[in-house]
């Protein structure tokens, strides 16, 4: 644009947002969406390395998965699940008073928007400490100060017979070992590499986390300039790509949400 | 209307509330489920709503629906090789020898486990 012989950022269009490249604002716009689209795609294929090592994980070792999910707190992910949902809302509904032009109402539900994303980050920030304070973390920081349910500490990857009943060690050594295994996993011991779980789940909810402060900051940024009135009914492109993305972010959380928390 | 300039669809302002409603729904059923024992079922239901979710989230709030389809081509490309992906190496992961590692994984040295 500044390469142009007309001056300033006029083009020869007459439209200060059309860039010189573009024949129409409307062919602009549909450019700028398949380019967030195509980084969306990227973001998800991201996260399908993560979802994968879960799935590879979770079906080799549904033991450890089954007795380390009781350690996170239902409620507060599904309190966390329907902030993001909110926030969506207000975000969509930024979007259409953008593209209606209503300057009050597109800052004032981009600021909603904000604080329904603090208010998720908060939520996580008590989850986080939570397990920090009771030694929940991944690999050899794995610590727990209790057991979820029942008062037994055992040391991590302790020999596999539980210090309840020593002669069950003999019995599993001949046959039916893995249902037994499993059954004293989820009801009496905890099963070896429970770390690998939150492993898991910190890298899933700190990807999450981040992707929510890259968000907010974007946000941050649209907001900044709707205050300044930047945005008309004729150019609101960059609420709509920011909007794209804070819609990714939500779907993301609505996959990680069963995925870690609601396991049976 | 207003926009002049650009051609895009506004989605109503019901269509947007009765999505978030959905949305919110769909997340207390799938809260409620998971205390309801169906077996290896509960996975495919939890998995279910929150693609339903997804697909809500994606159609209206992200005007998929609205929107020139090749968008939908290049974000339903991106979900089918993450599929791939996840499947593929499923598929890998079940021909390691479990018993390599005695205990390290349980529940592949039975056939019937499959909860």
């Amino acid at each position: 644009m500044s390469a142009g012989k007309s001056s300033g950022t006029e083009g020869s269009h007459g439209d200060p947002h059309l860039a010189h490249h573009f024949d129409t604002p409307t062919q602009q716009f549909e450019s700028g969406r398949l380019g967030m689209w195509i980084f969306l795609a990227t973001e998800i294929l991201l996260f399908g390395g993560l979802f994968c090592a879960y799935a590879v994980y979770r079906s080799n070792h549904p033991d450890i998965f089954i007795y380390a999910h009781r350690y996170l707190d239902v409620p507060l992910g599904a309190l966390n699940t329907a902030i993001l949902i909110c926030s969506s809302l207000t975000m969509a509904w930024a979007v259409r008073c953008a593209q209606l032009g209503k300057q009050r109402g597109l800052v004032i539900l981009l600021a909603l928007t904000l604080v329904c994303a603090f208010g998720f980050l908060g939520v996580k920030a008590i989850e986080y400490q939570h397990k920090w304070k009771h030694g929940l973390l991944w690999g050899e920081r794995f610590a727990p100060a209790g057991e979820p349910e029942h008062g037994e500490s055992q040391k991590e990857n302790a020999a596999p017979a539980p210090n309840a009943s020593p002669s069950h060690s003999a019995a599993e050594a001949v046959a039916d070992k893995a249902a037994s295994l499993l059954a004293t996993a989820t009801k009496r011991k905890r099963p070896s590499n429970v770390h690998i779980f939150f492993g898991i789940y910190f890298l899933m909810t700190g990807l999450h986390a981040l992707h929510v402060i890259a968000g907010m900051t974007v946000i941050g940024w649209v907001l900044a300039r709707s205050l300044r009135g930047h945005f008309t009914g004729g150019y609101f492109t960059p609420v709509d790509l920011v909007g794209l993305y804070w819609h990714l972010v939500d779907l993301i959380w609505i996959y990680l949400f069963p995925l870690l928390y609601l396991i049976h | 209307m207003e926009s002049e300039h650009t051609h895009t669809h506004i989605v109503k302002l019901r269509v947007l509330l009765a999505v978030w409603g959905a949305l919110l729904v769909l997340t207390y059923f799938t809260v409620a489920a998971t205390y309801v024992d169906l077996g290896s079922l509960n996975l495919w239901v939890a998995m279910g709503v929150a693609t339903l979710k997804g697909s809500l989230v994606a159609l209206y709030f992200m005007h998929l629906r609205y929107d020139r389809p090749f968008n939908a081509i290049v974000f339903v490309t991106a979900l089918v090789f993450v599929m791939l992906f996840v499947s593929l190496a499923l598929l890998d992961t079940v021909h390691y020898k479990p018993e390599m590692i005695p205990g390290y994984a349980p529940a592949l040295e039975s056939p019937q486990v499959g909860e």
